[in-house]
């Protein structure tokens, strides 16, 4: 089970990161997304992966799984999701402003 | 438990939703309220400052969860001295706003504009490391607001660049936080820092992995190479009072590198050693060269103020990478400077950019009030440049006196000395093209509202600088102290843990 959960977040982290070199507005917004979801399952085993125990301490029950790395998860799902929903506006806006949906500026667009 | 700690998060966040809701079309109405609260926590900020000075760490604990289980607040020198800082750049960069109109630009600035308050006040008060995380994610969300406030295409494509840049910090940040959990089963700061020095032989290469993914984190926020590449772009499009507010966000990188490396990663944890010490010191050379050079080849007045920013913080990062007590103090010193002057010079890009229509260094006719922004920027060149008297000029003699003693103080002296000279070839070049050469150049000044309040908001910040100067002795005094309870990790650890 570790091997898996291990590989599919370096899968999603590996795709996300490439989907973010993109450098056009969907694959990047893709590739965060991607990459949010990858640091949220990580997040999520880094209290160590248990099967069948309760989050709490109980005396009827032997062992139990870490309940504040869920938590975090909880909190890191909802700021990535406002996060992505920001990009998404804004990468909408430059889109309409400019006429395409490229990342990088050329050197006078920038001002340099 | 002192319930004032917690005011100067709870204060704007009270604002900044009773603005939007029920100022949203009262643009009066919202900058009576803005400054009203800015100025709200400016005296908190104030009586914070005499609280900390008096004694040692305090802790709010929220909710009142004995720590390590809830989130602690921490107040000691360090974090009111940077709650203050924030402060004070906030009413300086408010006044300029409401003096010059920028926020009848587009809507809403006010409301965001505390929200960023909250965040960056929330960032230095935090003990705890996910809490850090998301105050930051407040900070950066407001950011990207205030960042495209007006509109415009440059505008709006350099904000996705901000955006996805800092995005992926934010996935990074969260990868070195689960990490750092993993290992030590803590995020408290305090607890961490009992825990890492105590950590079971062979347990150390993933904490130091975990450190250097949150050294690079910081490293973002605080603009250094090799990840300062969003900085320039962001601040020279950005509207100029906002890239003045932004001065004090690459602070936040430099505040949490301090903390996090002397409290938890400090030198004298047998698992790092001085590893981190020897990562941030070449990486902030090249800063500072970086940010000089760049001040003398940029081609508009906005980017030249964006790299003038990233060469200080070369300099604020060289004195803090020695993480000595002198050299803590004289990062200190320079870090309050750089963050005002920078600001003051964002703050006369924009009267310039707004008089002329352009920040291109080029020879135009004489603008509005032509004299009086002239005088301003030769005060603030000197003051980023570190020309006496200004206290840039101080704060770089502290850090040569701080690298005194080091084996590679050849190197430091000649890299700080050189930067500098650069920076003052950049911004004389720069001012005499622009200011001077517009004597010589035929045709009248377009007429410009004088903006009173404008004027006094940025004479405010260059008279702050010039305070700085004739207050140094005492400050310098006082931010002794303040590194010494930043080395004094036992200290913090005991009022968090209630260890004594």
């Amino acid at each position: 089970m570790e091997f898996l959960v291990a590989s599919a977040i370096g899968l999603m982290t590996a795709s996300g990161i490439y989907l973010v070199l993109r450098l056009r507005a969907f694959p990047v917004i893709l590739g965060l997304s991607l990459l949010t979801y990858a640091v949220n399952v990580f997040l999520f085993i880094s209290g160590r992966l248990t099967v069948d125990a309760p989050p709490i301490l109980a005396h009827d029950t032997p062992g139990y799984t870490d309940p504040l790395p869920q938590a975090l998860v909880l909190t890191a799902i909802v700021i990535s999701f406002g996060m992505t929903a920001v990009a998404v506006m804004m990468a909408l806006g430059a889109f309409l402003e400019a006429g395409n949906d490229r990342i990088e500026m050329t050197d006078a667009e920038d001002g340099k | 438990m002192n319930h004032w700690i917690i005011a100067p998060v709870v204060l704007p966040a009270v604002m900044a939703p009773l603005i939007v809701l029920l100022m949203r079309h009262d643009l009066t109405l919202q900058r009576v309220f803005s400054v009203a609260a800015t100025l709200g926590l400016l005296t908190i900020s104030a009586v914070l400052l005499v609280q900390a000075s008096s004694g040692g760490p305090q802790v709010y604990f929220l909710g009142n969860w004995p720590a390590p289980f809830g989130i602690v607040l921490v107040l000691d020198r360090l974090s009111a001295m940077m709650v203050a800082l924030t402060a004070v750049l906030g009413i300086g960069v408010l006044l300029y706003v409401i003096g010059s109109g920028w926020d009848a630009r587009g809507k809403n600035f006010h409301a965001l504009f505390q929200f960023q308050l909250m965040g960056i006040c929330g960032a230095f008060l935090t003990g705890d490391a996910f809490n850090l995380f998301v105050f930051f994610e407040v900070l950066l969300i407001a950011s990207y607001g205030l960042m495209i406030h007006g509109g415009g295409r440059d505008r709006l494509r350099a904000g996705v660049q901000y955006i996805a840049y800092n995005l992926m910090g934010s996935t990074l940040f969260l990868f070195a936080l689960a990490t750092i959990y993993s290992v030590t089963g803590t995020l408290n700061m305090a607890d961490l820092a009992l825990r890492v020095a105590d950590l079971p032989e062979g347990n150390g290469a993933l904490l130091r992995v975990a450190g250097v993914l949150l050294l690079i984190v910081f490293a973002v926020k605080g603009a250094l190479v090799p990840f300062q590449f969003w900085l320039p772009g962001t601040y020279a499009l950005a509207p100029g009072p906002v890239a003045a507010l932004f001065a004090v966000m690459t602070k936040v990188g430099a505040y949490a590198i301090l903390r996090f490396y002397t409290l938890i990663f400090g030198p004298d944890m047998e698992t790092n050693g001085t590893f981190y010490a020897d990562l941030l010191m070449p990486a902030a050379i090249v800063t500072m060269i970086l940010g000089m050079v760049g001040v003398m080849g940029a081609k508009s007045l906005a980017r030249m103020a964006a790299f003038a920013g990233i060469g200080s913080m070369g300099m604020l990062f060289m004195a803090m990478a020695a993480f000595t007590p002198a050299g803590i103090s004289a990062a200190l010193y320079y870090l309050v400077h750089s963050t005002l002057a920078g600001a003051l010079l964002f703050l006369i890009v924009d009267l310039v950019q707004s008089r002329r229509g352009t920040t291109g260094i080029t020879a135009l006719p004489p603008m509005a009030q032509h004299g009086l922004i002239t005088a301003l920027f030769f005060g603030a060149a000197i003051a980023m440049a570190g020309m006496p008297p200004l206290s840039g000029f101080l704060g770089k003699l502290l850090v040569l006196d701080a690298l005194r003693d080091r084996a590679d103080m050849a190197l430091l002296w000649s890299v700080i000395l050189v930067a500098s000279l650069l920076a003052i070839v950049g911004l004389a070049r720069a001012g005499s093209t622009v200011f001077w050469k517009a004597h010589a150049s035929p045709g009248d000044a377009a007429a410009h509202e004088s903006e009173p309040l404008a004027f006094v908001a940025v004479f405010g910040l260059l008279a702050l600088i010039v305070g700085q100067t004739v207050l140094s002795g005492p400050l310098t005094a006082w931010l002794d102290g303040t590194a010494a309870q930043v080395f004094d990790s036992g200290a913090y650890v005991d009022a968090v843990l209630g260890l004594r």
